[in-house]
């Protein structure tokens, strides 16, 4: 058996380095910039190698050049598995192995490396440009790998036949990715570098935490309605709920799982929905309030807050239900109410001695306290705003009686303060409020910058009551959103401005193409491909029924690719099937054709069997033998003996 | 142990896909029966590749990290057919094959038939052991691949079994076939690098009507023709007049220029293959020289004559001496 392992041509080292480079691109942010550097030395040497025919550097330079690599990825991270390390690792092989191409089996190498990095990019995004960019990477490989094995066509050549193969492969890639059976992830443990930049609420609340994610239009979650949306201000979606403060910072409680189903029950109508998450790195599942299902895999903590049992590091798509009308926890445990009217000792005397007012005048009537709280909130003239000044040390007083001046979480730790100063269980949920409908897809878009935090208070026979003390100061924040409630002039989110319609309008088309392309294909999970099957009409989709109508279907394209690849493209010289044409009339009056008969002997013994249409067989053999076998046959000889022949008549 | 069981099973297989015995009758079409593909040492490591990816991307739950995985999956399949395509349908017929000298190279020619009007890339045939001969095809095209073999030994050489391949377009897969066609070389013994002097003196030489001295006798000269054997040219003449025309010595004595070359001459103490291998180098002489000569050897005779016809005649009744027909 022949191994032919032919040395790299330079044609060949420059695709190579070609498809390094777009391999290695995209993924120069994620990696440290010495590796950049090095990565880009590493390059620069090879494209002097091949342009100036130098010799390959030797093995006993390049071995402690891996080994350097190696331990500068391990001193950066201090581990050489995991996401970022393992890409950093891959760059340094690749850029190294460019500088020892010998053999083909290298130029193989190098270009499977290549795919890998495609591969790393989508550990870091999916978007729509990721996938265009890593498609034209995956075509610049494959024109190296082309190369590799016939390095003489042009570099146009090339990627036209890369893209050839390519394309005759997406009807494998379309079944396969519809119909391969899908498993979820993780197999293993997923080291722990994975989320590290994702934005949104977090375990605890302290002033100018939630102002902050008002400056990002990012997608929190996106939310489908079946049937009517419910009005502006009933969407409160029910983040961490927050009965912890230390002064400064209020933090959700240490509670596990308590519920594994709904603890209360309901009063009044039910909105059913289905909610696509974000990844966010936390347990928590946002749901409209009060929470009337459970999504699987999740349960409800003791503060009725829907919690999932995986951190939530996948975008993730779970159905919904909430009864707005209902409230949680009319028999609310003795430690979860103590819980709730914790204080520390000292701090923001001037709120505590009006609310020790209204607990000599109400006692223990929570309503009548509530309305008190209320109206003081209404009598001070706050303002909401997003640049509130900072606060000292009894902030709850400084905000209330001095800058008045605040963000949704000044309005509600301040609430909750003079509600349990004057002895009300009461607590800070944070979530998001509102959300605007994509009039192009109807789904629901909630965003960074709706964001928010409001309070509940625990009454007696009621349980836990909703009061937002925002809408107190600024009724418009929820009854419209952000930008209808800060004043004029204030730097918001592009998005959340309201003017710039057509550059808004275009901004929601492009979102709901992310959101279809989210939907569909980054989405599209076990879940998601059982769905598809069943509305296929396949009941009780399993993986042996999946590989059955993927092989069955795999199959199918197989033998129309394949004939179509084998077909017989003989094309027939029009000379030819003229004058078979011809034979097969003269083969009709009993005068058949042999094949070792030339076409002017042919016509010789024709035109003895049939003299009377001597003539015009002798034409049409005439120009037969001289469109055949004449050494420069004229164009309109063909035209002619088309036309002789179709108006032959023996 | 191991080498031997692999040839054998190598061989076994060989002869179940050839199925005819060879040598097989012209034109051998590679149709889709005899053309077997399977994956290189770079297709296992791409398909190695390609299960660590999808691993990946299941851990990681990339969704397109599975759409890459099986663009490439898909890439591989249509590979194969490619691969395929390009070495199905060819169709080789024996061609021309020059007599050689045994120790020398022979070069079988194969017609390399393409009846498709779409190129072949990168086809590679070789016999076993050899290096391979790469060759391109164009569109509707015929190829003359002229293979070499090294010869040992005179007589009849069938030419072997070839194998033709291909892992064109994208090396992932090859794809071969085995072809035996009915081509052998004709080797003739290699000519004695020491031989006795040419034997003018056959007392028993028939018709030989010595006139004349010897071929010595010198006898004029003239312009120099094509045809005329190199170490008759004059050189000391054409080194004398610079830019003069090449000229032939002339000799007297046609008898010197009739002369037998005779196997029972040559002592029975000799081999039957250095008696050969010295014909062959008479011969060789011989015909340089210009000189007609006979040629005696058991059950085999031609008379006197001159020419590359009579050398090739000559020198094809050495090679197959007790050879056995073909």
């Amino acid at each position: 058996m022949a191994r032919v392992n032919r040395p790299v041509s330079r044609r060949q080292a420059w695709w190579l380095l070609a498809t390094a480079i777009a391999a290695s691109l995209p993924l120069l942010q994620h990696v440290p910039l010495w590796l950049s550097i090095a990565a880009g030395l590493a390059f620069g040497w090879r494209a002097a190698l091949t342009w100036r025919h130098w010799r390959l550097p030797p093995r006993w330079l390049l071995i402690p050049l891996v080994i350097a690599g190696t331990v500068g990825v391990f001193l950066q991270y201090r581990t050489i598995v995991g996401r970022t390390p393992g890409i950093a690792l891959l760059l340094v092989f690749l850029a190294l192995k460019l500088l020892e191409l010998r053999a083909a089996r290298d130029a193989v190498v190098t270009a499977l490396l290549c795919y890998f990095l495609v591969l790393g990019q989508f550990l870091f995004t999916q978007t729509i440009p990721t996938a265009m960019l890593a498609c034209l990477t995956v075509l610049v490989t494959t024109a190296a790998l082309l190369a590799a094995s016939d390095d003489r066509p042009a570099p146009r050549q090339q990627v036209y036949r890369a893209g050839m193969l390519l394309a005759q492969a997406i009807p494998f890639m379309l079944l396969l990715f519809l119909l391969f059976p899908r498993v979820q992830g993780p197999l293993w443990g997923i080291p722990q570098d994975r989320f590290t930049a994702v934005s949104g609420l977090s375990e605890t609340m302290s002033p100018g935490s939630i102002a902050q994610l008002s400056q990002s239009d990012a997608i929190a979650f996106r939310v489908r309605f079946n049937g009517a949306v419910p009005p502006q201000s009933q969407l409160y979606w029910r983040g961490p709920v927050m009965p912890s403060f230390d002064g400064r910072s209020w933090r959700v409680a240490q509670t596990l799982a308590a519920y594994p189903t709904i603890p209360y029950s309901s009063t009044g109508p039910q909105v059913d929905y289905e909610v696509t998450l974000e990844p966010h790195g936390k347990h928590w599942l946002f749901a409209l309030e009060m929470p009337a299902t459970l999504p699987a895999d999740s349960a409800m903590t003791s503060d009725y807050q829907p919690i999932a049992r995986e951190v939530v590091r996948n975008r993730m798509r779970y159905t919904q239900s909430a009864w707005p009308d209902s409230n949680a926890g009319a028999n609310e445990t003795r430690a979860a109410l103590r819980a709730a009217l914790a204080l520390p000792a000292s701090g923001n005397p001037r709120i505590r001695a009006i609310s020790a007012g209204w607990q000599a005048a109400h006692g223990d009537n929570g309503a009548a306290i509530l309305a008190a709280a209320e109206e003081l909130f209404n009598r001070l003239f706050l303002t909401y705003t997003l640049n509130p000044p900072l606060l000292g040390p009894d902030m709850v007083d400084e905000f209330l009686f001095d800058t008045k001046r605040g963000f949704c979480e000044h309005f509600a730790a301040a609430f909750v303060f003079s509600l349990r100063a004057a002895g009300v269980p009461a607590r800070v949920v944070a979530g998001y409020q509102g959300g605007e409908i994509n009039p192009v897809d109807g789904y629901l878009e909630v965003r960074q910058y709706d964001a928010h935090a409001w309070t509940e208070a625990w009454i007696a026979g009621r349980g836990w009551v909703r009061i937002d003390p925002t809408a107190i100061a600024a009724p418009s924040r929820v009854s419209s959103n952000l930008a209808a409630a800060v004043p004029a002039g204030e730097g918001l989110p592009f998005l959340a401005r309201s003017d710039m319609a057509w550059l808004k309008e275009l901004r929601y088309r492009l979102d709901a193409v992310t959101n279809g392309w989210n939907q569909r294909v980054l989405g599209y999970n076990p879940q998601r491909q059982r769905d598809l099957l069943a509305s296929l009409g396949l009941r009780e989709p399993d993986w042996r029924s999946m590989t059955a109508i993927l092989s069955v279907l795999s199959g199918a394209v197989l033998l129309v690719l394949t004939v179509w690849i084998l077909r017989n493209r003989q094309r027939v010289d029009p000379a030819l099937a003229a004058w078979r044409r011809f034979t097969a009339r003269l083969a009709r009056r009993g005068i058949v054709w042999q094949a070792w008969e030339g076409p002017l002997q042919f016509a010789e013994r024709a035109t003895r069997l049939a003299p009377q249409h001597g003539r015009e067989i002798g034409e049409i053999s005439g120009l037969y033998a001289a469109l055949r076998y004449g050494p420069h046959p004229q164009p309109d000889e063909l035209s002619r003996l088309k036309s002789r022949i179709a108006s032959f008549r023996p | 142990m191991l080498a031997t069981l692999r040839n054998r099973l190598h061989e076994n297989f060989v002869r179940w896909a050839l199925r005819v015995r060879p040598p097989e009758p012209a034109p051998i079409v590679l149709n889709q029966r005899r053309v077997y593909v399977l994956p290189t040492p770079a297709g296992i490591a791409y398909t190695s590749a390609l299960g660590v990816i999808l691993l990946g991307a299941m851990n990681y739950n990339l969704s397109l990290g599975h759409a890459l995985v099986f663009l490439l999956a898909g890439l591989g399949i249509v590979t194969i057919l490619h691969t395929f395509r390009n070495l199905v349908q060819l169709s080789l017929s024996p061609g021309r094959c020059e007599p050689v000298f045994a120790g020398e190279q022979a070069r079988f020619d194969l017609v390399v038939e393409n009846p498709r009007p779409d190129a072949r890339t990168s086809l590679r045939l070789f016999f076993h052991d050899t290096p391979p001969l790469e060759i391109d095809i164009g569109p509707s095209a015929t190829t003359i691949a002229s293979l070499g073999l090294h010869t040992e030994k005179r007589g009849w050489l069938p030419m072997p079994r070839v194998t033709i391949e291909t892992s064109w377009p994208l090396g992932l897969v090859r794809a071969w076939s085995y072809a035996a066609p009915d081509l052998a070389c004709l080797v003739y013994p290699l000519p004695a690098a020491k031989a006795p002097m040419l034997p003018w003196s056959g007392d028993d030489a028939q018709g030989t009507t010595r006139e004349g001295r010897g071929v010595d006798d010198f006898s004029g000269l003239r312009k120099h023709q094509v045809a005329d054997p190199p170490r008759h040219v004059a050189w000391k003449a054409v080194a004398r007049q610079q830019d003069g025309p090449l000229l032939t010595k002339l000799f007297t004595g046609t008898a010197a220029q009739r002369l037998w070359l005779d196997w029972n001459h040559l002592p029975d103490t000799m081999g039957v293959e250095q008696r050969l291998s010295i014909l062959a180098r008479w011969m060789l002489d011989a015909d340089a020289a210009g000189l007609a000569w006979g040629l005696r050897m058991p059950g085999a005779r031609r008379e006197p004559e001159n020419g590359p016809p009579h050398l090739a005649a000559g020198l094809r009744i050495l090679a197959l001496y007790d050879h056995g027909a073909r």
